[in-house]
């Protein structure tokens, strides 16, 4: 499987999502410049955390006009595995590949930790290797990350198992339904705010993130049954 | 507005309000140009030779430390200091003040400090991977230092986050004296090839001078100067000097700059970052480094102002920009790499061989100088000192020993004072984690970041206490460095060499200027002593608000290497049933300065006990060796609230507790004796362990499962649940925040 790490103006994460693929996992990983009009060549595709743009107008908004967005689109229409976190998850509600909107924290502050979540869904390319129910922590480090949908949207994303992961202990922005990740209806396409690349090795002190890539490298093809 | 004739600034002395005294200007008319300068030129004199450029007061005292070991590939002087690390890589760190800005502007005074200092790192060729800060404030009680606190605290999150390098420690402490005239120092440490080092040169005749990054505006103009005097409340004028940060510009500069440092050295001669007095300090130094001159066509400078005068161009401090020399006929291909991600680089001038400093603005000649007065030239002025009486009294003062009756409600109340508290609330605000290489982050001892591609890891600290240099210049200098090395030990990292913000009040007061002396003097004494030379650094002076000045505050930035993952020490107790030593020098009445003095008596006073470096370093050195023995499991350094405090702190989030028997007072337990640390070692290592300490360790008891302290002193008894400690700990400050006093 050849997996794609598009780096947009302003990605940060991008180091750390190619650090887990390539260097802890051995995948076939490249970086990917926003501007590459062709990803035919890859099987899957990342978007990595940071500020892409500055963050200017809106986390996201500008990233989603890139020359790369319409070939990420074809991929997760096609079914190929889209992963988006951190910056990389609000990229993709502007993008409308996924529902809803990302917001600022509760807080209004930035907050980096380490949060508890369950793991709510197994059934796609990113979670299979999971326990359902699971509790795993991972860390977050994001300013806009409290998730919001309305009533309709939220319902269908609960009555399709469309939500991945949930915050498990207190929930750190303010997300409607503690939602800390969600999925397409297909499955294909997953944005979360923690960062499981951040936990793929135990020198760092945390590992509980590394199955999202091993599932996705084992058996990337899993999707979830059409409803 | 029409500029000052050259006659007419002889007269008016506009040059007075910029920082240049008379003496100065009229030596510059005098001996060096023979000729009056006009408003241009005698502006960039007076950036130039402000301190913050010239370091005309501190380097007589500057050149007390030690720059030089087997390992320092580059010292002061450039960008940032050079480290060998082994492996053909090298360790690149500087730290610097923003400390007036950020008084006026907290938000961007701190986020351009940070800004200011990663582009001094990858204007090296290096990468940053970690960034630290030192922040003193005001005592947590009035809006106003509140609002500084919250300001400064998102500004150094909101640059660095979105530069994406993790802020992996730092300190943050609070002082009456720091009220008017809060310092914030930040610190960056990057990693490089040894192969992709750059200077800060012009050098080859018709080789061009590339301007690239953010645009030109009336931003900053004389902030070089504005950092070389003192407030008043009577100047509210001051607004001006502040620059604006924008680090999605930097971001995108950052990774430009890299690619051309990294794969295309033989287009570059020479690169540095426009920071303090902007384009006119970065071409003159770039020139005068390599013994050339420059013509620079200002027309061509990128402004997003208009009107704006030859004198604001060059004195602007707009941020995110940098200053190249390339070889002739690479231009286009640099211009083009920039391009690429959407930034723009415009050639505005080139080398020459007269040794000039030639500007053009609009058809004009604006400034034609040569290039060393401005550099070298300087006119270096000798100070005066005089000990300040309050030594002198110290000196005849008994030493004062706090009265404690309840150890458990005295620790309990240390826990909470603000500078001891949990910073938690602050530092989950930054992005500590990303680039995935974060060992040991903030709230540890040192932050500690893994070398990829390597068994290795770097430590680092931020550490400064002004009580001491107020108390004792010379021994608050050593104790600033023994206390860095200490934390970097602590973490199971060798100290390789260190780096320093020279926090002072106004130099022309003969006290302060002693105590910048003595404390200088101290710090170089300790370099010497652990072999940590200074590699670069920062002088912060005119400290001051209304003529009361800061305690002088050395921030000493200490970088460890650990040769080994395996062997980095976490400061929290891992395992139930480890032992629990006390390691290092014996306790003494060490109460001056401490934070149980400030508790109790609401200041701080005394004289301080000699420090025994040689005996320091030993002993710390022995540690290290029992740490890379793999007979330590975790270490905490002892410094503010002394043992009792650093017992409850290497408790906290580990779910474990201890039983432990000192041979100490109640007072005595609060003791701030420099270099002392609690380590636990496995049962099975505690003979080789006491062994390889020798007489520098002694056993205190057992971590074990049931989370409580539980203390044995020679006049009393106490125990404490570790969470009830722990919940004042963390709360006391997100308390003071909230209230409304």
């Amino acid at each position: 499987m050849k997996i794609a790490v598009v780096v947009f103006p302003g990605s940060n994460c991008d180091i750390d999502l190619y650090e887990a693929l390539h260097t802890v996992l051995d995948a076939d990983v490249e970086y990917v410049s926003h501007k590459c009009e062709d990803m035919s060549d890859f099987d899957a595709v990342m978007l990595p955390g940071g500020f892409s743009y500055g963050d200017h107008l809106r986390c996201g908004a500008i990233a989603r006009f890139s020359k790369v967005m319409p070939e990420i689109i074809k991929m997760a229409k096609a079914g190929k595995p889209v992963f988006g976190t951190c910056n990389g998850f609000q990229i993709l509600t502007e993008a409308g590949l996924l529902p809803g909107a990302l917001k600022q924290n509760n807080s209004l502050k930035f907050v980096c930790k380490t949060v508890p979540l369950r793991v709510e869904n197994t059934k796609t390319p990113f979670t299979h290797q999971y326990q359902q129910g699971e509790v795993i922590k991972l860390p977050i480090a994001h300013a806009d990350g409290s998730y919001f949908a309305d009533e309709a949207t939220l319902s269908k994303l609960e009555a399709n198992g469309q939500v991945v992961f949930r915050y498990a202990g207190e929930n750190p922005n303010g997300s409607l339904h503690d939602i800390a990740g969600i999925c397409n209806k297909k499955g294909n396409v997953l944005g979360m705010m923690p960062h499981p690349e951040r936990a793929v090795e135990a020198l760092l002190g945390n590992e509980d993130g590394l199955r999202v890539f091993k599932s996705l490298l084992e058996n990337g093809t899993v999707k979830m049954e059409e409803s | 507005m029409a500029e000052m004739t050259p006659e007419e600034i002889k007269t008016k002395k506009p040059y007075l309000e910029w920082g240049l005294t008379q003496k100065e200007y009229d030596h510059i008319c005098n001996e060096l140009l023979h000729r009056l300068p006009n408003y241009t030129e005698t502006g960039l004199f007076s950036v130039m030779w402000s301190e913050h450029c010239s370091y005309k007061k501190s380097k007589p005292v500057l050149r007390l430390f030690p720059t030089k070991n087997e390992r320092v590939l580059q010292g002061p002087g450039e960008g940032a200091g050079i480290v060998d690390i082994g492996d053909g890589l090298a360790v690149v760190f500087k730290a610097e003040s923003h400390n007036h800005p950020s008084a006026v502007e907290p938000y961007e005074g701190a986020a351009t400090g940070v800004g200011g200092i990663l582009r001094d790192i990858f204007s090296m060729g290096a990468r940053p991977v970690a960034s630290l800060d030192s922040l003193h404030f005001g005592e947590l009680t009035d809006a106003r230092t509140k609002y500084l606190v919250n300001g400064v605290v998102a500004g150094i999150g909101g640059y660095g986050n979105c530069m994406g390098i993790p802020t992996v420690g730092g300190e943050m402490t609070f002082d009456e004296c720091y009220r008017g005239n809060c310092l914030v120092n930040a610190m960056s440490v990057g990693l490089m090839e040894q192969k992709d080092m750059q200077k800060g040169r012009a050098a080859g005749v018709g080789n061009a001078v590339i301007y690239v990054g953010a645009k030109t505006g009336r931003d900053g103009i004389h902030g070089a100067t504005f950092a070389s005097s003192d407030f008043s409340d009577e100047k509210e004028t001051q607004r001006s000097a502040v620059q604006v940060g924008n680090p999605f510009m930097e971001k995108l500069l950052m990774e430009a700059c890299l690619k051309l440092t990294h794969d295309h050295k033989d287009w570059l001669v020479g690169i540095q970052d426009m920071g303090a007095a902007g384009i006119a300090s970065s071409s003159c130094e770039m020139a005068s480094k390599a013994d050339s001159g420059l013509v620079l066509e200002l027309d061509r400078v990128p402004q997003r102002e208009s009107e704006m005068s030859a004198y604001e161009i060059m004195l602007s401090e707009s941020q995110e920009r940098m200053l190249l020399c390339v070889h002739k006929g690479y231009e286009e291909k640099v211009i083009e790499l920039f391009k690429d991600f959407d930034l723009e680089a415009v050639v505005i001038g080139r080398v020459t061989d007269d040794g000039q400093y030639l500007l053009k603005h609009h058809g004009q000649v604006v400034c034609d100088i040569p290039v060393k007065t401005l550099t070298d030239d300087v006119l270096e002025e000798p100070s005066q000192e005089k000990v300040p009486k309050r030594l002198l009294e110290a000196k005849e003062m008994s030493q004062w020993i706090p009265t404690v009756t309840d150890p458990k409600q005295t620790l309990l109340e240390l826990l909470q004072r603000p500078t001891i508290a949990s910073k938690e609330m602050f530092t989950q605000t930054y992005d500590s984690q990303v680039r995935t290489s974060t060992v040991l982050g903030p709230g540890s001892d040192a932050g500690v970041i893994r070398v990829r591609k390597t068994n290795k890891a770097l430590a680092m600290t931020t550490d400064g206490n002004g009580r001491f240099i107020y108390l004792d210049p010379k021994i608050g200098g050593q104790m600033a460095v023994a206390e860095a090395c200490a934390n970097v030990i602590s973490t199971g990292a060798l100290p390789l060499a260190m780096t320093d913000c020279l926090n002072y009040g106004d130099p022309n007061d003969p006290e302060i200027y002693y105590e910048l002396h003595h404390s200088v003097a101290g710090m170089a004494q300790a370099c010497e002593i652990f072999d940590t030379p200074v590699i670069s650094g920062n002088v912060s002076l005119y400290n001051e608000t209304n003529g009361e000045a800061i305690y002088g505050t050395p921030m000493v930035g200490m970088v460890g290497l650990v040769e080994d993952v395996e062997h980095i020490i976490p400061s929290t107790v891992k395992n139930a049933g480890d032992a629990l030593y006390l390691v290092g020098t014996k306790t003494k009445a060490d109460f001056s300065g401490s934070e149980i003095q400030k508790m109790q008596t609401g200041k701080i006073f005394g004289a301080l006990n000699e420090l025994d470096l040689s005996n320091l370093n030993k002993v710390m050195k022995q540690l290290l060796t029992a740490m890379k023995n793999g007979l330590v499991t975790s270490s905490h350094d002892a410094s503010e609230g002394g043992l009792g405090v650093c017992l409850a702190e290497t408790l906290f989030n580990s779910e474990l507790g201890a039983k432990v028997t000192l041979n100490l007072s109640s007072s005595e337990f609060f003791s701030e004796t420099p270099g002392r640390f609690i380590v636990s070692v496995p049962q099975n290592k505690r003979t080789e362990f006491e062994k390889t300490l020798g007489t520098a360790q002694s056993f205190l008891g057992e971590v074990n499962s049931v989370p409580e302290l539980v203390v044995t002193l020679t006049d009393a008894e106490f125990e404490v649940e570790v969470s009830e400690a722990q919940k004042l700990w963390e709360e006391a400050i997100p308390c003071l925040m909230k209230s409304k006093d």
